[in-house]
């Protein structure tokens, strides 16, 4: 396909489909993303090595396609929701339920063909378990805490889970039919809005495809702010969620601190990029904000001020009994399951699936910075907590290295309004985030934006069994997995 | 651990002097509520949250709140795990159309009086998300709407201000 960058796509018949599953069932390649456009579906795939990216195209003009999933499980959810969206139907598909749709809209196949809807919501059959002494417990959608909503449905053996099964979609926008035709700075504000902790890596992924597609080359200092702003969020959010996981252990001193010095990060981005989260602070062709001239030295407190609390907190996260005896060994996510679903930031890294988008892919400025990428072999809460405390010093290193290495000049450059297609990969705090547009006169005629929370929410099934039920939301917090960046 | 709690024992509170009501707007409506806050709560008030379809951005800020820097339970209002405990609703979050009937129900469960908070440009109107096929509206299309706090998202100082204006606590 001409205009597709930086990575080839290709349209396929069905006989080099159902190749490329086979590739993906064996475990040749790992699935990035599967997602529908007008007449056909695109798969998303990445090559053995990790480091080249393919886009294959399956014509679905007769309103259907082979399925994936019917041989590489990771599939599933992403074929329900091209069933609910676009109305294509995925042939020999294991789980024919919707997944998005919950009979609500007052259209079905909103991206499709939009036929009207059914006049009744359909009944939502869960998966059964069979046996004596087994009772379900559902949980949700609105939970006991501030969190977003979803719906868990527990079976359980006394107090050990011997099955979980989610049901999500509660939190969809339908951001993706709302940026069909949208300018493309409208379309960047809603790709800033999929998941709110995410902000600047998805803003940074639509970015970067709108830029790809458009063969655009942005100023230097751009792409060295938004490296900066990345890791600052980063930073941000394994100290919230560090925190928020030793407090589901009922340890509430380690929130406090955490919350404390994420709340020193959030008000350095405040004072450096203009608001707290980095909102809108991406955009398109550079950056909306620069830095002045006391930006560095408050930046450089930061640093300094993390490097001189955090240690003495991963010391205390260490030297508790009470809180190893809840991580430890809770939650395990077998390392086989990680790769097979290619589970990307730390939940794929604390299973020893050694990948990160910024290495790996070495989209820039990290083709030029030192940073080490942490992975551990456990999989269980506590090794999610330690690789997520690694990545806090790095990032530490990675703002320092920035801030001595940061050029001068414009942040921003005109895009214009050219057409051609674009993919980028992204590394956010959860995982790589896949971002691919369309663009046809300064507009976006199609743009799919997969989070990573798709490939690691089944696993949360699996990794959850066997434990009991008060450790799920432990189990589920060393996860945190995106529920609106998911829904879309 | 004794040495961090030594440590915070000699340095003293985080936490920082509340945010002054100076907004007319915010004062009048606390003004307007505070009779009826004291009449009704005893001065104090639980909150039950609920995300009817934000992008998370919110949630973020308002948990926030919790944190050594704002510590809201200072104030007397506190967040509670069920709706029947509650008796506020903070709402955010354009009110998708899969989460109308859990907000509903949410509603229906929280015992008179009651109140309801939206927070965030997506619980007045939609915000961005407004038009979608998938979005219902602001929280006040499905639930009557007493206070909107403003903001995407709403910094944690425009929320506890918005808040204290409810409870009529702002200096």
């Amino acid at each position: 396909m001409a205009n597709h960058r930086p990575w080839p796509r290709r349209a396929v018949d069905a006989g080099q489909w159902s190749a490329l599953v086979a590739s993906l069932a064996a475990g040749e390649r790992t699935l990035l993303g599967l997602w529908g456009d007008a007449d056909c579906v695109h798969m998303a795939l990445l090559g053995e090595k990790g480091r080249d990216v393919a886009v294959a195209s399956f014509s679905c003009a007769q309103g259907c396609f082979p399925s994936v999933a019917a041989r590489h499980p990771p599939a599933m959810r992403f074929e329900r929701a091209i069933h609910d969206l676009f109305g294509y139907e995925p042939i020999d598909a294991p789980d024919e339920r919707p997944w998005l749709d919950h009979g609500r809209w007052p259209v079905r196949a909103p991206l499709g063909d939009r036929q009207p809807p059914a006049p009744e919501p359909p009944p939502y059959p869960f998966l059964t378990s069979v046996g004596e002494g087994l009772h379900q417990i559902p949980v949700g959608p609105v939970h006991a805490g501030i969190i977003e909503p979803g719906h868990f449905r527990f079976t359980a053996n006394g107090e050990t889970v011997v099955r979980l099964e989610e049901r999500l979609g509660y939190v969809h926008k339908g951001i993706e039919g709302l940026m069909t035709g949208a300018p493309i700075a409208r379309a960047a504000k809603l790709a800033g809005r999929c998941s709110g902790d995410s902000t600047v890596a998805y803003a940074i992924a639509f970015a970067r495809a709108v830029e790809a597609a458009l063969a655009v080359e942005i100023p230097e200092r751009a792409v060295w702010l938004r490296a900066l702003m990345a890791e600052l969020e980063r930073v941000a959010n394994h100290l919230g969620d560090i925190g928020a996981i030793c407090n589901d252990a009922a340890f509430a001193l380690m929130l406090a601190h955490c919350s404390a010095l994420r709340e020193k990060v959030l008000r350095a981005s405040a004072a450096c990029f203009g608001h707290r989260l980095m909102m809108d602070a991406v955009v398109p062709g550079g950056v909306a904000v620069d830095l002045d001239a006391r930006a560095p030295h408050i930046l450089r407190s930061l640093v300094g001020r993390i490097r001189a609390v955090f240690p003495r907190l991963v010391e205390l996260y260490d030297n508790t009994a009470s809180l190893q005896d809840r991580t430890v060994a809770t939650g395990r996510l077998d390392s086989a399951l990680a790769q097979k679903f290619g589970c990307g930031g730390f939940v794929g890294r604390a299973s020893g699936r050694s990948f990160d988008a910024r290495r790996d892919l070495a989209y820039p400025p990290y083709d030029r910075l030192e940073f080490e990428v942490p992975v551990l072999a456990e999989g269980d809460v506590n090794a999610r907590v330690w690789v997520r405390i690694r990545e806090v010093e790095q990032s530490l290193r990675l703002i320092e290295q920035i801030l001595v290495r940061l050029p001068a000049g414009e942040v921003m450059a005109a895009t214009g309004e050219g057409s051609g297609e674009g993919i980028a990969l992204v590394e956010g705090f959860r995982g790589d985030i896949l971002a691919w547009v369309r663009l046809g006169g300064g507009l976006v005629e199609r743009c799919h934006l997969r989070d990573p929370s798709w490939l690691q929410w089944p696993v949360l099934e699996a990794a959850i069994e066997g434990n009991i039920v008060a450790d799920f939301p432990l189990c589920n917090k060393s996860f945190n997995c995106s529920y609106s960046g998911h829904d879309l | 651990m004794r040495r961090i709690l030594f440590d915070s024992l000699l340095k003293g509170p985080l936490t920082e002097p509340a945010p002054s009501g100076d907004d007319p707007e915010l004062l009048a409506l606390g003004r307007e509520l505070k009779t009826a806050l004291d009449a009704w709560f005893g001065g104090s008030l639980a909150i039950r949250m609920v995300d009817a379809g934000s992008c998370n951005g919110c949630e973020l800020e308002i948990h926030a709140l919790n944190n050594p820097f704002y510590d809201l339970e200072r104030f007397g209002l506190k967040f509670v795990a069920s709706p029947r405990h509650a008796d506020m609703l903070l709402v955010t979050g354009p009110v998708t159309r899969n989460m109308r009937e859990a907000l509903e129900r949410t509603f229906d469960a929280t015992p008179s009086p009651k109140w309801v908070v939206a927070a965030g440009d997506c619980a007045r109107d939609g915000g961005v998300f407004a038009g979608s096929y998938a979005v219902a509206g602001g929280v006040g299309v499905v639930v009557p709407v007493d206070l909107h706090i403003p903001g995407c998202p709403p910094t944690p100082l425009q929320l506890v201000k918005g808040l204290l204006a409810l409870t009529g606590k702002a200096r």
